[in-house]
């Protein structure tokens, strides 16, 4: 009960704060001194206190099965572990929303602790931004969406947590993914004032870059562990499936991983300005905006919380007053591009800039396939489905040139390459890579020239990255990222081409035989959990070589609220993941077993974190 | 000047996108129902074969029982329900409809061809919605309706006692 009054009047507070900072910046800009005044830096901590107060009585709240709070009530239940009672706090609107805000104070606050070098109204005008933002999510969260309304009566039992939700990869996921999100918001705030105050030069790139690389790793670590749990917990077998929320959190990835790459050039050559910060404010527009179509309930997915209009039309005009605000200012403030620095054709300018193109293209695919059924549906009222053949249709042709230019761009020098510097060592790669390439279609059921096409290039750079370990210049993380980039997605193709899945209802005591292999339902047993009922299943799957491997898949039965999901059983080894999940049937004794064989989808989560690694290395680099 | 341009152009297009997505907002992409108990059913569907439209004020005229059978050629336990389905079809008491859930025309097509036509009338059900009107929770399902009312309703695929239930409300 009493920490329903601290979180609520601490919100309170950190409203009230906040416009205190927001006030005292602006008397700041007109301070000749050359630091901020220490009120501001205490004021900051005291705003990121109260969150913290506020978010951790939620967490309290939750813990005790308060149900006085109605957010409690409508997410927990007394027979919840209490990890799920904790990670519950931030599986609903409010609390992520209340996740998100201490997120962004926490940034701002290190923001202002760590750019001590750079000049004060280029911080000032940083913090002022970003108070803007911090302002518009406090005044969502005490209008629309307060995480500390209270009930009553007080209700004796909660409604529960979604059981699909109660899964610890999905714990960890919310707030990994928002530390990439709202790091962007650092990124947008601090382009906007760098661009007000022409400070948009090599030391500005050398300092954002930092907080580009942390929601870049924080961004790609949150969308893995996503799929993870998507990969086994909803027991498709698949691990991305194009939904609309999935394509909402890798819409930022785009644009951040060509921030990360335009960046480089901003620093070495001071060019490519206007683009840098377009893309800076891009990646924060398509952050919100991406919290705009999940929270608004306008796409229909497991991530859709909350379906009441007044939420949506708040973000809503948020997010355009964000839009307008930086359309205005970067209009207002445009940067003339100095013309006199040439650059030719082939340099590793070209092939950044190139490198962005793709970028864009692949973002742009994705911001149409998600957003124009929205479109067509209020224009014309006509539905329409865009699935994952529009993806794959769109998307992996344009993956051949992609890779070619990734697999050369790294090696050119800047500003200018000599056509002569370019070795016959590349023919002989590409006559290894076709000779792999050919041997893999024939073992696989693939349409022939195009995937030998996809296989060659995707070998080809799997080469040259693999290469450049070899070679003298002292940029490792680049070259990790880009090696385990590869092996991401030679992993996605093989994984892609050699995927099998066999499909039948089976009762206790059949077995069947598929392509040599022989599956056998041993029996089954049910048993009672604290909050859930299981029928665990015992198969046995005899291979080839008459190896026996034994799988026990669960179809588990929640209590409160009352929903079956099936846990799928995987095993997996270096090479390969057997997956064998199953469904209850209407009939009586029948389930529907889905065996599938995916090979190499450790490599695909291996590959991930050692993308991520190489971002942890760059961030740590001396530049 | 092509500065100015350039800015309205982009702000008249953020504009347009913020119209849409205000729309939208109160725009549902699901269906609803709108009262959980249905007595009077009222929706419009095309038959299978002949593309006509038909009204359910048309199909519930008089007295006589109508018989909803919910089906798709994909669902297995349909396949099942088939004979006693077959059954029913000599009787001139009845009026049975089938409603062709989420279905390809083709298959669908198929499905009867290879199976008999047990039913009077097929209306097809591509969305859904009539399914969800009537308060189906799957398929297959039956729907036994008189005076325009559902008076019974069987879940799942129907077995021999249903058919003598059936018949015993039909020779009431």
């Amino acid at each position: 009960m009493i920490y329903n009054y601290l979180g609520n009047y601490s919100l309170v507070f950190c409203l009230i704060f906040s416009l205190i900072i927001f006030f005292l910046c602006f008397k700041s800009i007109n301070d000749p001194r050359k630091i901020i005044e220490k009120n501001i830096f205490s004021l900051l901590f005291l705003q990121l206190l109260t969150i913290i107060i506020s978010f951790f009585s939620l967490i309290i709240l939750f813990v005790l099965s308060d149900f006085s709070n109605e957010t409690v009530y409508n997410h927990s239940h007394t027979t919840k572990p209490i990890f799920y009672k904790i990670s519950g706090s931030w599986g609903n609107h409010e609390g992520s929303l209340l996740l998100w805000l201490f997120v962004l104070v926490l940034f701002i606050f290190i923001f202002s602790l760590t750019s001590k070098k750079h000049p004060k109204k280029y911080r000032i005008f940083t913090i002022i931004f970003h108070e803007i933002i911090v302002l518009g999510f406090i005044i969502f969260l005490l209008s629309v969406s307060n995480p500390f309304n209270m009930n009553y009566p007080i209700p004796y039992e909660g409604l529960g947590l979604n059981p699909i939700l109660q899964d610890p990869a999905l714990a960890i996921h919310p707030p990994i993914l928002y530390l990439g999100y709202v790091g962007s918001s650092i990124i947008f705030s601090s382009a906007l004032a760098a661009l007000v105050q022409g400070y948009v030069n090599k030391n500005w790139a050398s300092h954002i870059k930092k907080w580009i690389i942390i929601s870049w790793i924080f961004l790609t670590l949150g969308i893995m562990i996503g799929s993870i749990w998507a990969y086994y917990e909803l027991g498709w077998g698949g691990f991305w499936f194009w939904d609309a929320v999935e394509n909402v959190s890798l819409m930022p990835w785009f644009c951040l991983t060509a921030l990360l790459h335009t960046i480089i050039v901003l620093e070495k050559r001071n060019i490519l300005k206007s683009w840098t910060l377009i893309l800076s404010i891009a990646t924060f527009i398509l952050s919100l905006g991406g919290t705009f179509l999940v929270r608004s309930g306008i796409l229909n997915s497991v991530h859709t919380f909350a379906n009441d209009p007044s939420r949506g039309i708040f973000i809503l005009i948020f997010l355009f007053i964000i839009i307008f605000l930086s359309v205005i200012i970067f209009f207002l403030f445009q940067i003339e591009e100095s013309t006199s620095r040439k650059t030719f054709f082939l340099s590793k300018e070209t092939s950044l800039i190139i490198n962005n193109w793709f970028m864009m293209y692949f973002l742009s695919v994705v911001l149409i396939g998600t957003t124009y059924p929205i479109f067509l549906e209020v224009l014309t009222s006509d539905k329409v489905s865009v699935g994952p053949p529009f993806y794959n249709k769109l998307l992996i042709p344009f993956l051949i040139p992609f890779f070619v230019v990734m697999a050369f761009g790294p090696k050119l020098q800047w500003i200018k390459t000599k056509f002569s510097k370019i070795k016959y060592t590349n023919f002989f790669y590409f006559f290894i890579s076709l000779a792999a390439s050919v041997f893999i279609i024939r073992y696989s059921e693939a349409k022939y020239l195009f995937s030998t096409a996809i296989f060659v290039t995707s070998f080809i750079l799997l080469i040259k990255t693999i290469e450049g370990f070899f070679e003298k210049k002292n940029n490792f993380s680049q070259k990790l990222s880009h090696f385990s980039f590869s092996i991401f997605i030679l992993s996605i193709l093989l994984n892609g081409a050699f995927s099998t899945e066999f499909s039948a209802n089976m009762k206790q005591g059949d077995e069947l035989n598929i392509n040599n292999n022989s599956i056998k339902f041993i029996n089954l047993k049910t048993l009672n959990k604290n909050n859930y009922k299981t029928v665990i299943t015992t198969f046995e799957i005899k291979d080839k070589q008459g190896r026996i491997l034994k799988f026990n898949p669960e179809v588990r039965i929640y209590n409160q609220p009352e929903i079956l999901t099936s846990e799928a059983d995987i095993k997996s080894n270096i090479f390969s993941d057997k997956f064998l999940v199953v469904n209850l049937l209407k009939d009586d004794g029948y389930f529907n077993v889905r065996y599938q064989v995916k090979p190499f989808m450790s490599w695909i989560w291996f590959s991930i974190i050692l993308l991520t690694i190489g971002g942890i290395l760059s961030f740590f680099r001396k530049i | 000047m092509k500065k100015k341009i350039i800015f309205f152009c982009v702000f008249l297009s953020f504009l347009f996108i913020f119209f849409i997505f205000f729309k939208s907002i109160y725009n549902k992409n699901y269906y609803t129902p709108q009262e959980f108990t249905k007595n009077y059913i009222n929706f419009e569907a095309k038959e299978l074969f002949t593309k006509k439209d038909f009204n359910s004020n048309q199909l519930f005229l008089d007295e006589k029982i109508t018989i909803i059978n919910i089906w798709a050629s994909w669902c297995i336990p349909c396949l099942q329900e088939h004979k006693y389905l077959m059954n029913l079809k000599n009787n001139n008491n009845i009026n049975l409809i089938g409603l062709n859930y989420k279905d390809k025309e083709n298959n669908a097509k198929k499905f009867i061809y290879k199976n008999g036509n047990p039913y009077d009338l097929i209306l097809t059900d591509n969305e859904g919605i009539i399914s969800i009107e009537l308060g189906a929770f799957g398929v297959p399902e039956t729907f036994i309706i008189q005076n325009k009312k559902i008076i019974k309703k069987y879940i799942g695929p129907l077995n021999q006692q249903n058919i003598i239930e059936i018949k015993n409300i039909i020779t009431k």
